[in-house]
This record gives C-alpha cells, sequence and structure tokens, in this order.
C-alpha cells in the first residue's frame, strides 16, 4: 500500500509528461526539447533550484492554512485574506510601536502578522461553528473584504506620501528586513514552510492535540460524544492555518517588497489550495508538492524564453498534471491482485502505470 | 518620484547619448562585452499577456520590431507578478539566455526588484518603465516613459467634437497621478472644443478587472455618456462594451480599431520601439547607459492611432492642428490661462498665466481632477 502511496502521483506526473509532449508536438514544438527544458529549468542547476525553492517557499505556509482545517473537517478557501493582512500587519506595526532593529524586532513582527493571520481565518471557524455560516464561503467572501481593506489602508493613512504611482506603505527598517540564506537568493520563508509543514505534521500525527484534532475532522458527533471540545479545536484549527497564511504575507514584505504594497496580492492563497488538495490535506506532503508547484513556474519561465511558448501552455501541463493526479486517486482503493487474477489479459488504463511500474517507480 | 527636475536629467541623459567621449567616464562601459557586442541577447517581460489589446501588446509590439534588428535576439516572458518571480525571470534572462539589456516593462517591477538586481549584475543594462530613475539608482539602471498626455489630450479634443450628449466617460484604474493626468488632459481637450462638456469618471481599483470595467462602461453609458476612453492595462473590455452599446470610444495604450471599427475614433498610444532602440543602439556601440529617456509626440515616444472614417472633418482639423502645436512644441497642456485652472472642487491649481511644462517634476504629484471632471481622486 506504502508503494502506491508515492507510486500513483508519480505515475500520474510521467502520465501529464507524456501528455503535454504530445500537446506541444501538435503544436509544433518538440517534445524531447521540451522535457529537456522542463527539467532544466525546474531542477537543472543551482540557479533553478533556487527558482524553484523561492516560489515554494510561500505555497507550503499558504497550503496549510487549507490543510489543518480541512484536518478539522473546513473546506477553507480565504487564505489570501490571512497573506495580505498578514504582510499589512507586519508593515503597519512600526508605525504604531518602536521595535528593536535586530531579529528580535523581526520575530515580533512575524508574530503579530501570524496573530491578525490567525485572527482573520478564526473568524471562519466561529462563524460555521457558532452561526452556522458556510466556511467556505464565508472564507472567500472574508478573503475580497481583507483585499479591500488592505488596499483602503495602503493607499489612504498608511500610504508613505513619497509612493506617488505605486502606493505603499513606508518601508521596514534594514535591520527589521529578513535576508537570504548563506548568500543565495533563497531567503528565510523556506526554512519557516519546512519547519512549519513538519512541526504541524508532527503534531497532527503524535500527539493528543492533533489526534483530538483528527477525530473531529474524521466524526465530529463522535467526538462530541467522547468529550472532545469540537468548537475550539476547530477554532485551533483556523488559527492555526491563518497564522501561517499570516505569515507567508509578513514574510513578503519583510523579505521581498520591504514594504506593503498591491504587488502583495499576488494569488498566494489561492495556489496553496490547489496545493493542499493535491498533498491531500497532508502536511508532510506540501512540501514536496509545493516544490513541485514551484518546480512548474520555474520551468515556465525556461519554457517561454526558449520555445517562445505563451505562458498559457505551461497551464496546460499543470492542468493536466493536478487532474491527472487528482483522478489517480480513485485507483487507491483497487486490489490489483484480484484483478489481474479475473481478467489475465486486461489492458492497462491509458496513461496509468501498471502495478509493477508503479512499485519499481518508488523502489528508485 | 525624482527630487530633480525632470527637465534637465532628461537634457543631461540626451546629452550622454550624443556626447560618445564621456562613455570612458563610466568603468563599466569599458567593459570588453559591450566594447566587442556584436550579437545581442535583449531580455522583455511583461506583467499581463502579451496579445491583452493594451498596456503589454504596445510593449510586445515595439519588441518585435527589435526582434527585425540585426544581431538582436530577444527572449520574453508574460505573466511574471511583481514578485520575486519577477527577480528569478530577470536572472534567469542573464544566466540562462545569456542577456545584457532587459526591459521589465511593468511599472512594480522597480522597486524593489530591478533595484535588488543591478548592483548583482553590473554588466548588464536594465531599462524600466515608467519613468523612476534617480541619480541615487545605480547607473546600469534607467527608465523610459513618455508623455502620453499629449494624446489624452487630441483624444479630447475628438472626442469633444463627435459626443452629441456632452458627456464623456473615463473608466480608470487608480487615483494615482499618472492616471489623474490622463483624466484632465483628456477632459480639459474636450473642454477646449466645448466648455460645455464634462467628463464622469469610474475607478475600478484595479489595473486589470475586466467585470468592473464592463459594469463601470455600462454604468456610464446609462447616464448617457456617448464616448468613451480609458486608463486601465486592457482596454479591450471597455471598447468592445462601449461598442456594443452604440457608444464611440478613444482607445489607449495600443490601437484598438480591430476590436470596433465603426466605434473607435482615433486613440493614444506608445511608441516604445524609440525608447528600446535607444537603449539597444548604446548598449551595442558601447556608449552610456540610457538612464533616463522621455518623450512625447515630437520625440516619438507617442502617438496617435489613424482616425476612423466616422470622424468629422472639423474633428480631425481642429486635433491636427493642436497635434501640429504639440510637434514644434508650442503647446502646453496644464496652462493656467486668463482665468486661471481650476480643480473641480473650486480650487485654483494653476494660477492665470501661469504654464506647467510637461517636464516639470510638479506635474508627477498630480492630486485632483480639473473643473469639468465628475468624480473625486
Amino acid at each position: 500500500m506504502k508503494a502506491l502511496e508515492v507510486g500513483l502521483p508519480v505515475a500520474a506526473l510521467a502520465a501529464a509528461l507524456l501528455l503535454f509532449g504530445g500537446f506541444v508536438w501538435l503544436g509544433g514544438a518538440s517534445p524531447l526539447e521540451t522535457w529537456t527544458i522542463l527539467f532544466k529549468g525546474a531542477f537543472g542547476d543551482w540557479f533553478s533550484w533556487q527558482n524553484t525553492l523561492q516560489r515554494a517557499a510561500p505555497l507550503m505556509l499558504t497550503a496549510l492554512c487549507v490543510a489543518l482545517p480541512a484536518r478539522a473537517g473546513l473546506i477553507i478557501i480565504g487564505g489570501e485574506g490571512a497573506v495580505v493582512l498578514g504582510g499589512l500587519a507586519a508593515a503597519a506595526l512600526p508605525y504604531a510601536v518602536p521595535l528593536p532593529g535586530n531579529a528580535i524586532g523581526t520575530a515580533i513582527l512575524c508574530a503579530f502578522g501570524m496573530a491578525v493571520g490567525a485572527g482573520w481565518i478564526a473568524i471562519a471557524g466561529a462563524l460555521r461553528q457558532y452561526r452556522g455560516v458556510n466556511e467556505t464561503i464565508s472564507s472567500l467572501l472574508l478573503a475580497y473584504t481583507a483585499i479591500a481593506i488592505f488596499k483602503q489602508l495602503v493607499e489612504g493613512p498608511l500610504r508613505d506620501p513619497k509612493t506617488l504611482n505605486k502606493p505603499s506603505t513606508r518601508s521596514l527598517a534594514e535591520a527589521l528586513q529578513i535576508g537570504g540564506i548563506a548568500g543565495s537568493d533563497v531567503h528565510w520563508g523556506l526554512v519557516c514552510g519546512v519547519v512549519a509543514c513538519v512541526g504541524l505534521g508532527l503534531w497532527l500525527v503524535f500527539t493528543p492535540g492533533g489526534f483530538a484534532l483528527r477525530v473531529v475532522g474524521g466524526n465530529p458527533r463522535t467526538a462530541q460524544l467522547v468529550g472532545l471540545p469540537a468548537n475550539r479545536l476547530i477554532l485551533l484549527a483556523c488559527a492555526l492555518g491563518g497564522s501561517c497564511a499570516g505569515l507567508a504575507g509578513t514574510v513578503e514584505v519583510a523579505a521581498v517588497h520591504t514594504n506593503a504594497n498591491a504587488s502583495l496580492i499576488a494569488g498566494y492563497g489561492y495556489a496553496g489550495i490547489l496545493v493542499a488538495f493535491i498533498a491531500r490535506q497532508n502536511p508532510f506532503a506540501i512540501v514536496p508538492v509545493a516544490i513541485l508547484f514551484g518546480g512548474f513556474g520555474a520551468a515556465g519561465s525556461l519554457l517561454q524564453r526558449r520555445l517562445g511558448l505563451p505562458d498559457a501552455s505551461v497551464q496546460v501541463l499543470q492542468g493536466i498534471a493536478f487532474v491527472l493526479i487528482l483522478a489517480s486517486e480513485a485507483l487507491r482503493g483497487v486490489d490489483w491482485a484480484a484483478l489481474g487474477r479475473r481478467h489475465p489479459a486486461a489492458p492497462a488504463v491509458a496513461g496509468i502505470a501498471p502495478p509493477t511500474a508503479v512499485s519499481s517507480a518508488s523502489d528508485a | 518620484m525624482t527630487d530633480r527636475p525632470h527637465d534637465s536629467s532628461r537634457r543631461r541623459a540626451l546629452a550622454q547619448l550624443s556626447a560618445g567621449s564621456l562613455a570612458s567616464l563610466a568603468p563599466w562601459a569599458m567593459h570588453p562585452a559591450f566594447a566587442q557586442a556584436k550579437s545581442l541577447t535583449v531580455g522583455v517581460v511583461y506583467v499581463g499577456p502579451r496579445d491583452d489589446f493594451g498596456y503589454n501588446q504596445a510593449q510586445a509590439q515595439a519588441a518585435a520590431e527589435v526582434k527585425k534588428m540585426p544581431g538582436i535576439k530577444v527572449v520574453e516572458e508574460e505573466n511574471v507578478p511583481e514578485t520575486t518571480a519577477v527577480q528569478k525571470t530577470m536572472t534567469g534572462m542573464i544566466q540562462q539566455d545569456g542577456a545584457k539589456v532587459l526591459f521589465p516593462t511593468s511599472f512594480g517591477y522597480f522597486d524593489p526588484h530591478v533595484l535588488v538586481l543591478a548592483p548583482k549584475f553590473p554588466d548588464v543594462r536594465f531599462s524600466h518603465c515608467g519613468g523612476l530613475w534617480t541619480e541615487k539608482n545605480p547607473k546600469n539602471a534607467g527608465s523610459y516613459f513618455g508623455y502620453v498626455e499629449e494624446c489624452q489630450y487630441l483624444n479630447g479634443v475628438v472626442a469633444g467634437h463627435m459626443s452629441k450628449s456632452k458627456k464623456l466617460g473615463f473608466v480608470a484604474a487608480k487615483p494615482i497621478p499618472q492616471v489623474l493626468k490622463n483624466i484632465n488632459a483628456f477632459t480639459m481637450g474636450a473642454r477646449s472644443v466645448d466648455p460645455k462638456i464634462t467628463t464622469t469618471v469610474i475607478f475600478t481599483g484595479e489595473w486589470s478587472m475586466p467585470v468592473k470595467e464592463a459594469e463601470a462602461t455600462n454604468s456610464l453609458a446609462d447616464q448617457g455618456v456617448d464616448v468613451f476612453t480609458m486608463h486601465v492595462d486592457g482596454p479591450k473590455v471597455v471598447v468592445e462594451t462601449a461598442a456594443k452599446r452604440g457608444k464611440m470610444v478613444c482607445g489607449y495604450h495600443a490601437s484598438q480599431a480591430k476590436l470596433a471599427p465603426n466605434a473607435y475614433l482615433t486613440g493614444a498610444e506608445w511608441n516604445w520601439l524609440t525608447a528600446y532602440k535607444t537603449v539597444i543602439e548604446a548598449a551595442q556601440s558601447g556608449k552610456p547607459h540610457p538612464n533616463f529617456l522621455r518623450g512625447g509626440l515630437k520625440e516619438g515616444y507617442v502617438k496617435m492611432s489613424p482616425y476612423g472614417p466616422m470622424v468629422s472633418e472639423a474633428a480631425r482639423k481642429n486635433a491636427d492642428d493642436v497635434k501640429a502645436k504639440m510637434l514644434a512644441d508650442t503647446f502646453d497642456i496644464f496652462a493656467g490661462g486668463s482665468a486661471g485652472l481650476k480643480d473641480n472642487k473650486g480650487a485654483t491649481v494653476i494660477g492665470a498665466g501661469k504654464t506647467i511644462k510637461q517636464t516639470d517634476v510638479e506635474l508627477e504629484k498630480m492630486n485632483y481632477l480639473v473643473e469639468g471632471v465628475v468624480g473625486s481622486a
């Protein structure tokens, strides 16, 4: 069964690449060249790796904003709101409080951004638990509200009057900004993302709190019967997820933009939804899936420049890949051995590798 | 934007171009890569799709012309957000494709992204669209922009002649100086024809938000507006919606004539090839990087779309006359005239007899809408 865990998505990915090869071939490009460029662009050398990892960093955090509430049984899709408000909070805090110009100041910024993100997503959780409002809709609408608040403040009271044509808040002091890791372009947001994914993954699997959360997600009525505080646990899951997205926004401000401006609204929160679903809401799986996502972005960049393909072609590849990965889930419960006995000559389903290939792929 | 008058910096940049001897003063200009540059790779980065009938298409049209120049290879990437993604794209163009000249064309690419990369790659020339470069910025970075408000003024003149309801509509993205300048120029052009004309403006709040742009156009049409123009990244939606409602439009960024041949009066277009060529030729010949490039109709940075067949003789003649004055440098849009220029709240913003040249940095801080504009900045 373990072989299937890794084998199915890998086989689906391979099938997607094969289909994409056919797609570009129809458009007149060489599939072989396309595959080479895709690999080179995403994982070919140190630059490509930096490119991929940097694109992956914010997605790990925003995916957690979907995955954690999902483990508690909620479908939250408004992470974008927590991202922009987390970023705004980090940029706004120095307006109100003088911060020490060192790592402690940066830590306070991050904590504040996380708190604001946590509070925002917790609203969606509370609306559901106490007022019966569908959390999927409310979190999405809250994201629009957050973006409106963000713009109102950035273009109004918090605007740095020197920013004429691109309204922004004042820049963070240099001492508060987050730098790259060991001279590379990859900033500490990646470390935050990996630590958060692994930490929260361990918490879910190995602690009573994590277990209780999964029980609530599995069957809230059972959870209440055995005396688990379902409401509190659900709010906790929302707050934890929101704090991750808030941190993503804070890191974008402190490591990239240095201030809050409209460039922060880049859709990281929405991309995180896809990452979380592909990772089947498993925090550990979010890390490789986010890297795969980052890889698509990096590879797409090179593909555009080398072959002159439009950006849409990369989205086609992403689309094929994720549809196949999700569709391959349907094969999870299949008893391959029994199938083999009943239909000895059953042809392999198009695009899905036969079981032998699956197990060998995962062994490699 | 810059704390010096544009006037002097522009002249200085142009002077640098002609005075090649100054090149030896800049150490990076001596770099062998420039001295013996035969084949040159140029990278162009767009924030949206290349075929958006608007901002990005105007840049892509220039890039397509650059491709035809001998010894030039162009690499392009579209839909690049203003995040670290654009830093990665530019670094990729430099390291993977060997680009020596980059045109990051979106306003938000400059700070922090170009400013972060320029010091890291001192032998690469960054030419950013938006006019933000100042003396404090790296010498291998620079910016180019055009006085497109000249064309919006001419749009206004044509619209003023063609409008029957005397109500014009402007669908705008954000109330920032660049946009306000266009709204004001358009309105002043129209009111030079008939002072009774008003322009109603709706801000969508986003550079690209097709749904709101369509809503704004429909709402303005319902209010009796019969000529539209816009300042959003992709004017396609406004043009098509207005045409569908049987109204007329003046285009922006690129020509949208193809989208609505029977409604398209004329349009304010960029002509970025002028800037691209100046930057590339300097790179090829090893001259210093032109840091600050600006120009209007006269310098060939902007141009008008050809008049549509429905534009009246009187409108053509009036617009052509003003254009001739602009080309002769004897016309200033933002002038107080005999009574002073008022904003739409009644305050005088430019005193009687006072004239602000288009190169004046004061215009970059514009925060008002002139008399005749319905709406608030």
